[in-house]
């Protein structure tokens, strides 16, 4: 393969670590995003960087790809200072660099992507022709198989990953970073990636994994560093830490890992949901016959994907189907039919039916960023009559009403005159959660709740669904994270491909189950999960802006 | 946080680029041969220097206070209405009908008609490309610009086939009643004994334009619907979250913006020639565009941005009459002052801000 030529050009000394950060410090205006960050990464592990949304990862890791200069210390690779001015230059040092939103071109090949900015002349063909030797090899040493012909919308989003990684490797990576890896995987998707990671790792190569799931940190680092707010709290082996004490670390306080909660009291059916097919404009179906009940007093999670029709059904509840969709069923709600069409299917409409909704994009959905926060603590229900005196909107009122929802919720700064987008991930997500949940619905629509959230948000935003189940309300959760899922729901439904492929209780279940309906494998026809997704369900794989939208 | 305070970002930054223009504008004068200083003496000489420039000056305003709200209040709604121009030629149309129509006993009762008859007129206009664009995703600009020669087209026809008095050679209506005669400010202050602005066309109008400046603004930041135009100008899936419908509110913004456009014409028609004239308007719609740009989108803002156009205008006017500096550079000099209040807007910015960051930074340390 190509990297052995070149790897006697680059000094080796087998006792330095293959990376190496002495004293970086990088600020944006007035915010210190690392502040003196100084870490080893031995050659030949993995070595894991867990913290809280904002505390500094990805800054760190683009300095060390070239991205950003930082105000002061120094990078060594490989034991020799390296001055990392553009991505070349780490490229050229032997890092690569898997990002979280894969940097692919759509309608190109595999094999086009692979070559895309190191073609070796002005003729593509022998360009290819190489490629195509090289991918073979890296195919059968690291189970990296991917067609190297088939163009990158064709592909799951599993298999668009592992052609970022065959991109690096191409590139001749010793030192490979991957960003949040396992956002948009299956769980059997996921664990296909960790072991191509070992094998990378048994081939000597060095493995950065930048991660906010603690679970993936103990399964498959030997190292790792925590951050938090710009600082390196802590670097240990992954065999002498647990969670606990690396949640702690991330935090800075105590955190509970496990959801307390009571088991569920349900009573009479909110949400009577029942054959309700979508198709959108264009005529693809996303939602088929698709049934279900949620009773007062009980959490019923939806796990899944995302992309498989979840977003669709959250929608469509919340009465913002696509324009120009095309749906048929029926939904009842306190026993009353709901409009699927016309004007009284509108979002309006659905509030004063008594839903409230947690969108899944709270950036550009459940938010407007430019917005102060006491504006958005309105927003949706600012016809109420609280808010309003009379011709004009009673803003004194809705500025008192957000202090206090502030103080409630604690959201941070407490300073309802600053724009939404001025707060971090987990506080702007806290103005939305106080906002619906404040309006006390009879069914609240919850869509991926903590996404891009830190730990301590999600401890509390976790804590507040469950007492509105305790106060007797229905709750339809719809999250990407299984351990979410688990640790809330009770009763799951798993989506693939707009369907409900089966019903499981929590305490019945596996995560193991739970991913193999997910990847859309029922129990009749249990094949292979460990390509992850099957051929038929690559059409559900397509849609890009789901894929964008994967973990914030 | 933001990175500059307020006063520096909303007076600062148009300031300097305002001083930007006129250096350049500066160079261009000295290139042809003339005395920059002497043409800025004759500017605000002659826009400022007398009450009779300044009638001229509140003339020019009050016209592009309306243009500019109307634009302003589209681009909330995230629409770009750059049909101001076709809106206040059919407004002008909507006055003359009204203004024709009866012999009018007292401007009092004529005013008020003749209001309704400009805003619905102007509304009208904006109508169409605003369901177009609500229902069928037609482009707004595009629409709205075509619409600008069809209202001329229109106007041109109406002037020439149907409203034009028999006998006349001249493609205009008739002249208004008397009982039309909207109150001139040389008449209002002659009244209290005070001797302004004799002979200029400014009037009544000028008030209702201030009275459009408060209405815009509490619409904007104090009702429902302001909220809920700001709320699409935004974000239009937040919007459908909230229950907001997209096309309800960009045809309801565009209505409000067409009117605004439209009452301009109570100033022109109306207020000043008595009469509705081809190319009544004079280029005011697009130098509307420019003023909202400059003024933010914000009704005070607007006000001050019409109020520099309209010595602009007035200045501009004076420059041809008494220097030897042809009348097309003063539209030079116009598109400068817009260049870089609007178009290059960040190219002033964008350094001032990183001065307050560093100045903010220096501060801390």
């Amino acid at each position: 393969m190509p990297g052995m030529t070149d790897k006697a050009k680059r000094p080796e000394t087998a006792s330095s670590p293959a990376i190496e950060l002495r004293g970086i410090s990088k600020s944006f205006g007035p915010v210190q995003a690392n502040k003196n960050i100084s870490f080893k990464v031995a050659r030949g592990t993995v070595h894991g960087i867990i913290g809280e949304n904002g505390a500094g990862k990805s800054t760190l890791m683009s300095i060390l790809y070239g991205f950003y200069k930082p105000d002061s210390g120094e990078i060594l690779v490989n034991g020799q200072p390296l001055n990392v001015t553009d991505s070349l230059t780490a490229i050229r040092a032997g890092i690569g660099m898997v990002f979280q939103h894969f940097k692919l071109v759509q309608n190109f090949t595999v094999l086009e992507n692979i070559i895309l900015g190191v073609e070796d002349g002005k003729l593509l063909r022998p360009s290819l022709a190489k490629a195509r030797g090289v991918l073979k090899q890296l195919a059968a040493e690291y189970q990296l198989n991917v067609d190297p012909d088939e163009t990158i919308e064709e592909l799951s989003v599993g298999h668009q990953q592992r052609v970022e990684i065959l991109k690096a490797l191409y590139r001749q990576a010793d030192i490979l970073i991957l960003d949040e890896p396992t956002g948009v995987l299956t769980p059997a998707e996921a664990d296909h990636l960790f072991r191509i990671l070992e094998g990378l790792k048994a081939e000597g190569k060095t493995i950065i994994l930048i991660t906010h799931k603690l679970r993936e940190i103990m399964e498959i680092t030997d190292n790792v560093s925590v951050m938090r707010r710009g600082e390196m709290v802590a670097s240990v082996k992954t065999s002498e830490t647990s969670p606990e004490q690396l949640a702690e670390l991330m935090v800075g306080r105590k955190v509970l890992l496990n959801v307390k909660k009571s088991p569920a009291k349900p009573a009479q059916p909110v949400l009577e949901v029942r054959d309700l097919q979508l198709a959108d404009d264009e005529g693809v179906q996303r939602l088929r016959n698709v049934s279900f009940d949620i009773h007062a007093g009980e959490i019923f999670g939806i796990a899944g994907v995302s992309g498989n029709g979840q977003t669709q059904l959250l929608e469509l509840l919340g009465g913002y189907p696509e324009k120009g969709s095309t749906i048929t069923g029926s939904i009842r709600m306190n026993g009353q039919e709901l409009d699927l069409t016309g004007t009284r299917s509108d979002a309006a409409t659905r509030r004063a039916r008594g839903i409230g909704h947690i969108p899944e994009d709270r950036q550009s959905e459940g938010l407007i960023m430019d917005f102060a926060a006491w504006e958005n603590s309105a927003f949706g229900y600012h016809h109420a009559a609280q808010y309003n005196s009379g011709l004009f909107m009673n803003n004194n009122a809705i500025q008192q009403d957000a202090q206090e929802k502030m103080e409630r919720f604690d959201i941070r700064p407490r300073d309802p005159h600053l724009a939404a987008r001025n707060f971090s991930g987990g506080n702007q997500q806290k103005i939305v959660v106080a906002r619906e949940i404040e309006r006390n619905p009879d069914l609240l629509l919850v869509g991926q709740p903590t996404r891009g959230v830190d730990i301590g948000a999600i401890e509390f935003i976790h804590k507040r669904i469950i007492e509105l189940r305790d106060a007797g309300k229905a709750i339809l959760l719809v999250s990407v994270e299984l351990d979410e899922i688990l640790a809330l729901s009770d009763r799951i439904a798993v989506m693939f491909d707009g369907r409900i492929m089966g019903e499981r209780l929590p305490s019945e279940t596996t995560t193991g189950e739970l991913g193999l309906l997910m990847a859309g494998v029922t129990d009749t026809e249990r094949h292979d999960a460990s390509e992850g997704i099957p051929p038929e369900a690559k059409h559900v794989q397509e849609l890009p802006d789901e894929q964008a939208g994967g973990a914030g | 946080m933001d990175k500059m305070p307020k006063w520096a970002d909303v007076i600062l930054t148009p300031l300097i680029s305002l001083i930007l223009a006129m250096a350049i504008s500066a160079l261009v004068i000295l290139a042809i041969g003339e005395s920059p200083w002497m043409a800025l003496k004759t500017m605000v000489t002659g826009a400022l220097g007398s009450s009779y420039g300044w009638g001229f000056t509140l003339y020019y305003t009050t016209n592009f206070i309306f243009t500019g709200l109307a634009v302003a209040v589209a681009y909330h709604a995230s629409l770009f209405n750059i049909g101001g121009e076709g809106q206040a030629m059919i407004g002008g149309l909507g006055v003359a009908l009204i203004c024709l129509a009866l012999p009018w006993p007292h401007w009092g009762v004529a005013l008020p008609a003749a209001m309704i008859g400009a805003a619905l007129f102007g509304a009208a206009w904006a109508f169409i490309p605003a369901i177009l664009q609500a229902k069928r995703g037609s482009h707004i600009v595009i629409t709205t610009i075509m619409f600008n020669f069809i209202a001329a087209a229109l106007l041109n026809y109406m002037l020439v086939n149907i409203m034009r008095p028999q006998g006349s050679q001249d493609p205009a209506t008739a002249r208004f009643p008397a009982g039309a005669h909207l109150p001139q400010l040389s008449e209002m202050a002659a009244m209290i004994g005070i001797e302004w602005g004799k002979n200029t066309p400014v009037n009544i109008t000028f008030f209702i334009a201030l009275i459009a400046c408060v209405l815009v603004w509490l619409l904007i930041w104090r009702t429902r619907l302001g909220y809920e135009i700001r709320a699409l100008g935004r974000s239009e899936p937040a919007a459908l979250y909230a229950g907001i419908s997209p096309v309800r509110i960009t045809v309801i913004a565009m209505l409000i913006s067409g009117g605004l456009a439209g009452l301009m014409a109570i100033n022109n028609v109306m207020g000043e020639a008595e009469r509705l004239v081809l190319n009544a308007v004079e280029g005011a719609g697009f130098i509307g565009i420019a003023v909202a740009l400059m003024g933010r989108n914000h009704p005070f803002g607007v006000l001050l941005a019409a109020l520099l156009f309209g010595f602009l205008y007035q200045g501009g006017g004076e420059l041809a009459l008494w220097t030897t500096i042809p009348r097309e550079l003063i539209v030079v000099i116009q598109a400068l002052v817009i260049l870089f209040t609007g178009a290059l807007d960040n190219m002033v910015r964008m350094p001032l801000e990183r001065i307050f960051l560093a100045l903010r930074k220096k501060g801390r340390a």
